[in-house]
């Protein structure tokens, strides 16, 4: 950071919850599709509607909490946030007020060791998150000041999740945002698909000279829907505000956006920063009550969470922090790895596999890894064939492996058909070798007498005499017991 | 004046002696007759609500007898009937088509009742007089120089003047009670959720509550009882318990009742003849064993203010959703806030605009603890001395309205002094507390209204009483021009 100033950084999370139907009324929740078609009486703010809330969200909500080791509140209420926008339709936003239904938690990330001085875990701590409904979109119609709404997106159910202004420099914010992805995914209450607007965050940020304990103005940057992006807007907004400042400029409080087309940020004109959106509690509405015996149902029905299965799986099977976040991108693929890596019997040589060659055919092919139709049990079989000596690695990834998934057989069966099963048999592979130093006296006679590099020719040629079936230690072996015979 | 015999509509139609299309047509040639001086409909149904009536009419064929079977009634405009003009007495509604019907208007229609017309209504139902209508001001049918009251103006003119039996109207924080009391007929306030509010036009969410006016409690009973219950598109609505005894109501005990008398609800500003209607049904009560306890209800004082300010805090809100981008009437503009701020300068009355802003006000940055917060804090003490009270004596009673029907036109310039007018009604509303309003005799040759307050969920109860003192007095059979 240049000029001896600190960053400052705050996210706000928003997570449209994997819900069957919207927040308050039983529409479909999902994502596109012609505008304006899982609409209501209720999300159309139609007079005479009413909200009823929607139970799997508070499940879903709750099952956060638990996993940020928040506080869940018995009693929570829900209010109105009012404002004029054509995509609110019923002109404010049904929104929790000052208690939240998740309160507190912290999440754990790898801090950055430029800001913090060394390497290590840092643990960040979560204001809240609250239940709330998404709003339907906009869209400009070629005409100017023609404006079109769909409100298929209205009244799908959101948790915000807001965090502390913990975080010290863009790639904390990267990161955070990057263990919540597999966290809510992981949870199974968000699809986690940031294209389509399901996993989307605000970030705040200001700048303060290093050691001064009072924060800086703040700017807002909204609508981060990457990774990438929010990385880069900030890392934007730190060499602008830091250039101000050094310019003995000051930093305006404003909302801005990213516009990724010309990597900065922008002043967001229309919603301006001081507005006043007179919340005031939901009166179609009664309080949030949870009983605390569901709550504690809840608890204990948690999955493992991601980075609690990256650390057994380091401690376990030694694997570095780059492949554990790959395998915990999504719990398909987690689940994945922890079943092959039961089936074959060794964790490394599945996350091999994993990250390697299934991962290039998922990619090639897209889609989901169920939608592969290759069990790990399969895999892991193909997997114990190489382990054994049974198969070689080459042969099970270039010729074995893709016939995986068209071919209905076990990986044993289509090497069998294959001709690709090691032959063990020592009686064969002695007559093989023998019969290679009958055919090669010379070099035979030559290797006898010291000359080591022409062990390496003799047994390339009984492995191809046997035609890629052997196993090249075994040759080994039985090479040098037929040379001491004779 | 030439009155119906509704009374005799349930019998001669349970005779067969009477089919209800032809009860329909003598509504509607009766209506017509008076329309045009009172002003209480807004639209007339399709056929008068025609194809209800030869329904009826099959399900009586086949043997069903009673209840609301085959009985005409008017619905205030407020709420939706799916495929019919849904209107809220305001303009920003022109050409609103609802796609859905409210739940209490569904269970009417499934008891077999007739709807034959949307009733008129103060815009959105705010007011007392029923003036503040897009479609003009009703008139009272005991004198068409004053205002029937509101605002379920409609719906009360149109039971007064013998259009139907019944009618359906919904109640803020006195909107069936006053214009019940203005008009000389009896208007049910049930306890907050014991009417579903799916299908109503929300104007304060935390208050609004449907309610029936009828000539008697007994038939008020008839329609609380096809109505009421819970219903699971309004998660604040309750069952009311003894619902099944609403049917062949019988008549409350008076012997040893406790009726409850709060010296603020007959202080100097109610006008004499009104006090002493009140005192006379008191005497009529103690007649017949009740004891009269006098008692105070010191919240009475506040309540006017905490109501205003709660209401126009939630009514801000709920009117924001009228905004010209869905459905409705749109003014144009240029983008979507112009079309917005256009159509709601043209469609909304100074009435609502006024509300609006008073209630944008409350709930702004700032004044949201000294006027809502503190409102919300009243609404409790509000609620503690009814509960007190009530804990005292079976039920409360008192007036429903200080003044009698006052002249159109009186007190449209002045909004506080028409606020007043509430002063009774408002405080039951707030503490969600079941409420009937009675008529008590005239005044003036007015009709006085008399207000009995009950426990939370003790509607039944209520109605009986009602229907007690129905049967020892008979205010109720009063009609304008003096038939009875």
């Amino acid at each position: 950071m240049g000029a001896g100033f600190e960053a400052v950084i705050g996210l706000e999370v928003h997570v449209q919850l994997r819900t069957r139907s919207k927040m308050f009324c039983a529409c479909e929740n999902a994502f596109g599709g012609p505008p304006n078609v899982r609409t209501c009486p209720v999300c159309l703010g139609l007079p005479g509607a009413l909200p009823v809330p929607n139970q799997e969200a508070v499940r879903m909500a709750v099952l956060l909490g638990h996993a940020l080791g928040a506080e869940i509140r018995e009693e929570s209420w829900f209010y109105r946030k009012q404002y004029f926008y054509p995509d609110l339709p019923k002109g404010f936003q049904i929104t929790q007020g000052p208690v939240a239904v998740v309160e507190g938690g912290s999440l754990e990330i790898p801090g950055d060791p430029e800001v913090r001085g060394g390497p290590g875990p840092l643990r960040i701590r979560i204001e809240r998150a609250h239940l709330e409904e998404d709003a339907g979109k906009n869209f400009h119609g070629t005409r100017a000041g023609e404006t079109w709404v769909d409100l298929n997106r209205a009244g799908v159910p959101l948790l915000e999740i807001v965090g502390a202004p913990d975080l010290r420099s863009p790639r904390e914010a990267q990161e955070t945002l990057k263990v919540l992805h597999r966290l809510v995914t992981a949870l199974g209450i968000c699809d986690g698909n940031m294209e389509e607007g399901a996993f989307r965050c605000d970030a705040n940020i200001s700048l303060r000279p290093g050691g001064q304990e009072a924060l800086g103005t703040r700017v807002e940057i909204k609508n981060l829907n990457s990774f990438n992006h929010l990385r880069r807007a900030l890392a934007y907004e730190v060499a602008r505000q830091t250039a101000l400042l050094n310019a003995g400029e000051k930093v305006g409080a404003e909302t801005r956006g990213w516009d990724a087309s010309s990597g900065e940020t922008l002043p967001q004109r229309g919603k301006e920063a001081a507005m006043d959106y007179r919340y005031f509690p939901e009166p179609d509405l009664p309080p949030l009550r949870l009983h605390r015996d569901w709550i504690q149902a809840l608890r204990s029905s948690l999955p493992e969470l991601p980075e609690a299965r990256r650390a057994r799986w380091t401690a376990r099977f030694e694997l570095g922090p780059d492949e554990t976040a790959t395998l915990a991108q999504s719990p398909e693929f987690a689940d994945y790895f922890d079943r092959l890596a039961e089936a074959c019997g060794d964790g490394r040589s599945a996350a091999n596999w994993m990250l390697g060659d299934l991962s290039r055919v998922l990619n090639a092919r897209g889609g989901s890894l169920e939608a592969l139709g290759l069990e790990p049990g399969r895999l892991g079989e193909l997997l114990r064939l190489v382990s054994s000596g049974r198969l070689s690695l080459s042969s099970a990834r270039e010729q074995v492996f893709p016939r995986l998934f068209e071919d209905p057989g076990s990986p044993g069966e289509i090497a069998e058909r294959l001709g690709l099963s090691q032959v063990r048999d020592p009686e064969f592979v002695a007559e093989t070798v023998r019969g290679v130093l009958a055919a090669h006296p010379a070099q035979a006679a030559q290797l006898r007498q010291g000359k080591e590099a022409l062990r390496g020719f003799l047994v390339g040629k009984v492995l191809k005499a046997g035609g890629g079936r052997l196993d090249p230690v075994q040759v080994h072996e039985i090479l040098a017991k037929e040379l001491a015979r004779d | 004046m030439q009155p119906l015999p509704w009374e005799a509509a349930r019998p001669g139609l349970d005779a067969g002696d009477l089919a209800p299309e032809a009860l329909l047509r003598m509504a509607r040639e009766h209506l017509e007759r008076e329309e045009p001086t009172l002003g209480a409909l807004q639209q007339l149904l399709p056929e008068g609500g025609g194809a209800w009536a030869r329904a009826a009419h099959r399900r009586l064929r086949a043997g069903e007898r009673g209840g609301l079977l085959g009985l005409p009634f008017v619905v205030k405009d407020n709420f939706a009937l799916a495929g019919h003009p849904m209107g809220c007495g305001s303009r920003i509604l022109e050409g609103y088509r609802p796609p859905f019907t409210a739940t209490v208007v569904g269970r009417l229609l499934e008891a077999g009742a007739v709807p034959i017309a949307s009733a008129r209504m103060d815009e959105f139902a705010m007011g007392s007089s029923g003036e503040y209508c897009a479609g003009g001001a009703t008139r009272n049918p005991w004198d068409p120089s004053r205002v029937p009251g509101g605002s379920s103006s409609g719906p009360a003119v149109a039971v007064a003047a013998d259009y139907v039996p019944f009618a359906l109207g919904s109640d803020t924080g006195g909107s069936v009670r006053l214009p019940a009391g203005f008009c000389g007929v009896s208007g049910l306030r049930p306890t907050f959720g014991v009417l579903s509010r799916w299908g109503i036009a929300a104007m304060a969410s935390s208050l609004d509550q449907a309610g029936p006016i009828a000539r008697s409690a007994v038939l008020l009973a008839e329609a609380l009882h096809a109505m009421a219950g819970r219903d699971s598109l309004d998660i604040l609505s309750v069952d009311l318990p003894r619902r099944d005894a609403l049917k062949d109501l019988g008549p409350a005990r008076l012997r040893g009742l406790r009726v409850g008398l709060p010296k603020e609800y007959l202080g100097p500003g109610v006008h004499p003849g009104i006090r002493e209607r009140v005192q006379e049904a008191m005497s009529s009560l103690a007649g017949e064993g009740a004891d009269i306890v006098e008692l105070s209800l010191p919240s009475t004082e506040f309540s006017i203010e905490t109501y205003y300010l709660l209401c126009t805090s939630e009514v801000s809100s709920n009117m924001s959703r009228y905004d010209g981008m869905r459905f409705g009437r749109r003014v144009g503009g240029e983008g979507p806030r112009s079309v917005a701020a256009h159509t709601r300068d043209a469609g909304f009355g100074a009435e609502v605009k006024r509300r609006i802003l008073l209630g944008s006000f409350c709930l702004s940055r700032g004044y949201y603890d000294a006027f809502y917060l503190r409102a919300q804090k009243a609404r409790t003490l509000i609620r503690q001395d009814f509960d007190r009270a009530l804990r005292i004596v079976d039920v409360l009673a008192g007036p429903i309205s200080p003044t009698p029907p006052f002249r159109l036109g009186e007190k449209t310039r002045d909004p506080l002094e028409m606020y007043l007018a509430d002063i009774f009604t408002v405080g039951p509303a707030l503490a969600g507390l079941p409420c009937v309003s009675l008529p008590a005799g005239l005044a003036d040759g007015l009709p006085v209204g008399l207000q009995f307050i009950a426990r939370s969920l003790e509607d039944v109860f209520l109605l009986e009483l009602a229907h007690a003192f129905q049967q020892i007095t008979s205010h109720h059979k009063l009609r304008p021009g003096g038939a009875s």
